[in-house]
């Protein structure tokens, strides 16, 4: 019942949400139905399809993760994007850099440095805040921005193969590859791991118990003697580490490079799925897989019903506006729940 | 009817109110006649500033309407209760900091020449004139947050008198003041009903009501337990009324056996947050086993010590010594370690994470410790088994320990607070303000907790801006005034008066 | 005169930071009259949408509200004055037509923010997200306008020397920044909107009591605010650009709102702070022309996002915000 309960107001949103895609699909001159059912089928009719939808959603679901995992410690990471990244691109890096090891040794190690520069690239605003006060909400989406232009600068400079016209890394070794179990790719199932590591790590361990206290009231926390500064620090730290990891499983386990511009709104996805989930890690995996599904189908429904694929970001972005906004708790449940955070506390102040 | 009876001012009939399952107002009335004060008395939790609220248009209430010179009117907001020249004082003054006196004053009826333009000489003239009229001179150019907290009322009660209240309400406005301001106050007031204008005073102190109130209505939770003249009736007849039974006024102690020293602070001082000193040279010694109690104005540097002795603010120079340890320059977590259990003055901000459970809060200072956690993972069996006892041993009142700790009354989260940090193995107890707005029963509990700590060796140190808590608890008390210890002495060497000297001026 | 002694050794540092700018920007000029005043020129153009949005992100703090939707209004309200004037072939009533769509956008953040009360950076970052997912959707490529704003010289003041072609001979709604930034100026320190609009930012309890209506003040600072920046977003399509493209805002919605935070919630000091965020485009340019760096356009290009940055890091506390942002505000 509780489950059910909490699933409702998302499940709301997804079909205002549609509903309101509907009209604007009429509006413009096609058939919602034929739209909608082009979308079902292509994301979900047909194992190789639904493997597409599972591989798609891998990345949705870490950027998902590194979003829900800051929202628990109060922060707001929107820098997800330029952690994903990194990540994507140290991997790249490190999937063709390291020649003749096993892929036992190999894949992971790849994984985990990209990981580590996510890590590092979200520790940076973690930092800023922590010693300097700092809103993480404009440091994060500076550093997008920086990121863009370094991983630009690194493809074009230290990394490009010789000759090689497009501004992108050499392929990565065969040992560095995240292989696909028939239609289902080890990297979701990565995904999956992380997600239930995130959890885990929230609800059962003192330091989960920690950023979650900090989360909810940070003056409290610290005069319970939790050290803000440090929580804030490893909480940016670890939501760029998932970030990173997205980045890594994309370049191994699907691009098999690293290419600029590849993740191109990946990381407002992860704030929309994150929202959607209500920050729960485990409800990240199928809202992740929804998001991913619109994606998956948006050229066949270009294809079958004549709409423009960018519609599927105005379905998204009306997700995250009901999603986001008490309306719908207020309407279904006539009191206030839902998320305590605030994010505009220690905004501009120290 | 009486036809001597002067015309009715303001009146409230069959008040009712109720924030989700809770009754504040159950068919309350009101009569208040013109130049008349008229106490409203009642515990904390009462109904009085509900009342008094959906009087001035705060609060809108579920049944029953408010009449202003016998006539109904609709109190939609404060600006219908302005329009009906009804004013009010609030307990938590409603001034913008960071404005001037002027500012704050004409704010919201502010003289404009042309397009809106403020005419700011005109107001500053105004406010200038108002206070010497009535006794409450104060700087208009001044800046309000740079004022004493008794200046700031000054310009609160200023606000109502420029818009020409009719009827002014005072909520709790001696809790901030000391007996000399007090005394001030009481004056000003007399001398305004003589002026026409009638005053709603809600205190919970039986002595203010007897020394100025014409007549005093007295609340109990939610509804009017009765209306009377004090002349009629003296402080027991008042506190029976007002609590439902006879209660202890003061709390029962035996002689204090003081032992080592286990606080000592020598010269320290501290910044407060706007990079002013807020301590200078403040040195202190608390021994074990007894209560000392820091008496003073608010704002004169007593949040600045807790929070330097907890470690949550820097200190510039000084030593804090635990026994033989340095502490200045240890963490939090490292000074809460050592033995310092700390009840926070505010606890909703500062002593609760409102959204955790009542369990999670009740082992916030020790969530890390064997049996609560092994190895990093948290022990949810123990953590529970802890909450059980101690929700059983301290009288909360929750219906799961599972439920969000935002959920309790003031007293449960204050009974929530006191219980994880008494069961906290400490030699130093810090309360401050430890029973600030909470009901007469939780109240003895509390003060009942500190005692006990106290003859079972603990070091406490009690800050309060109740001087009548001060006096009834502490085995010693020091004054302080303006960052500095201005008196230290046993208890029973003050008087009332000359505490309040000295929190006012520094010296007696 | 020691007020004013006082003054200047206060400022001591902004006079030598402003003077190493001069001095670098001749030097940058090749020590010649027409570069230099050309990246002057260019540097108040480059401020001006950022002096717009700084000026709508104070007006919505000063009033209590944090508007993160800045990017989102200016991106909206460039694209319907684009298409507007695309469709009338009117540049005025684009203008007007990203006015009132930024005006729109502002209520939108007041609905979600005031009456709705939900979390003010997470409404902000819905109307981000959503002004990228709908213009995206409703921007048709090939659609173009003849012309950009007209350049406007201001009588005999235009043809002073250097100081006539960075001032006096520019395109209207660089005119109406600079306008606005007096303008908003007064208004906020000396009229009764403005004393309203400090105290409900400051205690809106304190300002409900008095009578002030601190959802109708916020509602209107907000609308007020959005066609402020939706004037930004024209600024980007009708005035800079001559076209729309997808996310065309690049962040600077963003950096308007390090600008105010420069500017320390003041008018004028955001203006300072524009100009100097102005100043790292507008050397750009001129650092690309003079061939330096050319090899690693990267670095250029992370410049104004790594000044955003620092200042953020460094002046951040300094200046005390508005004390009740981020909060909603219930009567009961």
């Amino acid at each position: 019942m509780k489950i059910l309960r909490s699933a409702l107001v998302p499940i709301i949103a997804v079909v205002l949400a549609l509903l309101a895609g509907a009209l604007l699909i009429q509006l413009s001159g096609s058939s919602p139905l034929e739209a909608y059912s082009a979308l079902f089928e292509g994301s979900f009719v047909g194992w190789e399809r639904f493997g597409t939808t599972l591989e798609k959603a891998t990345p949705l679901i870490m950027g998902g993760l590194a979003v829900a995992f800051a929202f628990k410690g109060g922060l707001f990471n929107i820098g997800g994007q330029g952690q994903l990244l990194f990540g994507a691109l140290i991997a790249g890096a490190a999937g063709y850099g390291f020649t003749g090891l096993p892929w036992i040794i190999h894949m992971p190690l790849a994984l985990l440095l990209g990981a580590a520069a996510g890590a590092a690239w979200g520790a940076i605003p973690g930092v800023l805040k922590a010693t300097r006060g700092a809103h993480e909400v404009i440091t994060t989406i500076m550093l997008n921005f920086v990121a863009a232009n370094a991983a630009e600068w690194l493809c074009t400079k230290v990394w490009r193969k010789p000759g090689d016209i497009l501004v992108r890394t050499p392929m990565i070794e065969g040992s560095a590859e995240i292989p696909t179990f028939g239609n289902i790719p080890l990297g979701f199932l990565i995904a999956v791991a992380f997600a239930l590591g995130v959890w885990y790590l929230l609800q059962k361990t003192t330091f989960g118990f920690e950023v979650r206290s900090v989360g909810l009231n940070p003056s409290a926390a610290s005069y319970a003697g939790i050290s803000t500064k440090r929580i804030v620090i490893l909480t940016m730290a670890i939501s760029g580490f998932l970030a990173g990891i997205g980045g890594s499983i994309e370049t191994l386990g699907v691009l098999g490079r690293y290419e600029p511009g590849f993740n191109a709104g990946l990381g407002f996805d992860g704030i929309t799925i994150a929202l959607l989930a209500r920050t729960n890690p485990i409800a990240v995996i199928p809202s992740a897989v929804l998001i991913a599904s619109m994606d998956a189908s948006a050229s066949l429904m270009q294809f079958k019903a004549g709409v423009a694929p960018e519609i599927t970001d105005v379905i998204e972005a009306l997700i995250l506006l009901f999603v986001a906004t008490p309306i719908i708790v207020r309407w279904f449940f006539k009191s206030r729940q839902g998320e305590e955070i605030s994010f505009g506390a220690n905004w501009g102040s120290s | 009817m009486n036809n001597q009876q002067a015309p009715l001012a303001l009146e409230a009939v069959g008040i009712c109110k109720s924030f989700g399952p809770l009754v504040a107002n159950d068919t309350v009335n009101l009569q208040v006649e013109k130049g008349q004060i008229h106490a409203l008395l009642g515990e904390n939790g009462a109904g009085k500033s509900t009342l008094v609220n959906i009087l001035f248009g705060l609060y809108k209430a579920d049944e029953g309407e408010v009449r202003v010179a016998g006539k109904k009117v609709e109190m939609n907001s404060p600006h219908d209760a302005i329009e009906h020249k009804i004013g009010m004082v609030h307990q938590h003054f409603q001034l913008v900091p960071v404005l001037t006196v002027t500012e704050n004053i004409v704010l919201g009826d502010e003289p404009t020449k042309k397009g809106g333009v403020l005419d700011f000489e005109k107001a500053a003239q105004e406010v200038e004139e108002l206070g010497k009229r009535y006794g409450l001179e104060v700087d208009p150019r001044a800046v309000v947050e740079d004022l004493p907290i008794g200046y700031q009322q000054r310009v609160e009660i200023l606000r109502s008198l420029y818009r020409q209240a009719d009827v002014l309400i005072l909520d709790e406005p001696t809790a901030v003041l000391t007996p000399q301001e007090t005394d001030h106050l009481l004056e000003v007031l007399r001398s305004l009903t003589a002026e026409g204008v009638s005053i709603i005073f809600i205190t919970h102190k039986l002595r203010e009501v007897l020394a100025i109130a014409d007549k005093v209505t007295v609340m109990r939770r939610g509804e009017v337990v009765g209306a009377t003249d004090p002349k009629e009736t003296n402080e027991e007849g008042l506190a029976e009324m007002m609590v439902g039974r006879s209660v202890v006024l003061r709390i029962a102690k035996s002689q204090a056996t003081p032992g080592n020293t286990v606080l000592s602070i020598k010269e320290l001082n501290v910044l407060d947050d706007r990079n002013q000193s807020a301590l200078k040279d403040f040195s202190l010694d608390v021994k074990e086993g007894e209560i000392f109690g820091i008496a003073g104005v608010e704002g004169n540097g007593q949040r600045e010590l807790v929070e330097a002795i907890t470690g949550l603010r820097p200190i510039v120079s000084g030593s804090i010594l635990m026994g033989e340890k340095e502490m200045s320059g240890c963490s939090a977590r490292e000074i809460s370690e050592e033995g310092i259990s700390h009840i926070p003055e505010n606890r909703e901000k500062h002593g609760l994470v409102g959204p955790h459970s009542v369990a999670d809060n009740l082992v916030l200072n020790r969530y890390f410790h064997s049996p609560f956690a092994a190895r990093g993972i948290r022990q949810t069996e123990a953590i529970n088994e802890e909450a059980s006892h101690l929700v059983e041993k301290f009288d909360v009142r929750t219906a799961s320990i599972h439920n969000p700790a935002r959920t309790l009354s003031g007293g449960n989260k204050q009974k929530v607070i006191a219980a994880r940090e008494l069961s906290h193995d400490s030699s130093l107890l810090l309360a401050a303000q430890p029973t600030r707005g909470i009901d007469v029963g939780s109240i003895e509990f509390i003060h009942q907790q500190l005692v006990n700590e106290r003859d079972a060796g603990v070091a406490v140190l009690l800050v309060s801006a109740e001087l009548d808590e001060i006096l009834s608890l502490s085995d010693r008390v020091g004054v302080i005034y303006q960052g500095k210890l201005v008196a230290i002495a046993p208890t029973d060497e003050f008087t009332r008066i000359q505490i309040g000297q000295l929190m006012t001026s520094g010296n007696s | 005169m020691n007020s004013l002694l006082e003054r200047i050794i206060r400022l001591r540092w902004w006079i030598l930071v402003f003077l190493a700018i001069i001095a670098f920007t001749i030097f940058a000029g090749d020590f010649r009259q027409d570069p230099t005043t050309a990246i002057l020129a260019a540097t108040l153009r480059h401020s001006t949408p950022l002096v717009l949005g700084a000026l709508c992100g104070m007006i919505c703090e000063r009033s209590g509200v944090i508007n993160i939707g800045i990017e989102g209004q200016m991106l909206m309200s460039a694209f319907v004055g684009f298409t507007v004037t695309a469709a009338t072939s009117s540049l005025y009533l684009g203008v007007a037509a990203g006015l009132a769509c930024g005006m729109l956008m502002g209520a939108a953040l007041g609905g979600l923010t005031v009456s709705l009360q939900g979390d003010q950076i997470i409404a902000g970052t819905v109307l981000n997200i959503f002004a990228l997912g709908l213009t995206s959707f409703l921007y048709t490529p090939g659609e173009t306008i003849h012309s950009k704003t007209p350049r406007i010289s201001v009588g005999p003041l235009a043809d002073l020397p250097v100081v006539g072609k960075i001032f006096f001979s520019n395109q209207p709604l660089t005119y109406v920044s600079l306008l606005l930034v007096a303008v908003i100026w007064y208004a906020l320190f000396k009229t009764t909107w403005g004393l309203r609009t400090r105290a409900i930012g400051e205690h809106p309890s304190a300002a409900e009591t008095v009578g002030v209506s601190v959802a109708k003040m916020r509602y209107l600072n907000l609308i007020i605010g959005g066609g402020i920046a939706g004037l930004a977003g024209a600024y980007l399509s009708l005035e800079a650009v001559g076209s729309f493209e997808r996310g065309m805002t690049n962040g600077k919605g963003f950096v308007a709102l390090a600008v105010m935070i420069f500017g320390r919630w003041n008018p004028v000091g955001a203006w300072g702070a524009a100009l100097l965020f102005g100043y790292t485009n507008a050397i750009q340019t001129q650092f690309q022309f003079r061939g330096w760096l050319t090899g690693h356009p990267q670095f250029i290009g992370m410049i104004p996002f790594i000044v955003t940055i620092v200042v953020l890091a460094g002046f951040v506390g300094r200046a005390r915000p508005p004390a009740a942002i981020g909060q909603p505000y219930t009567r009961e």
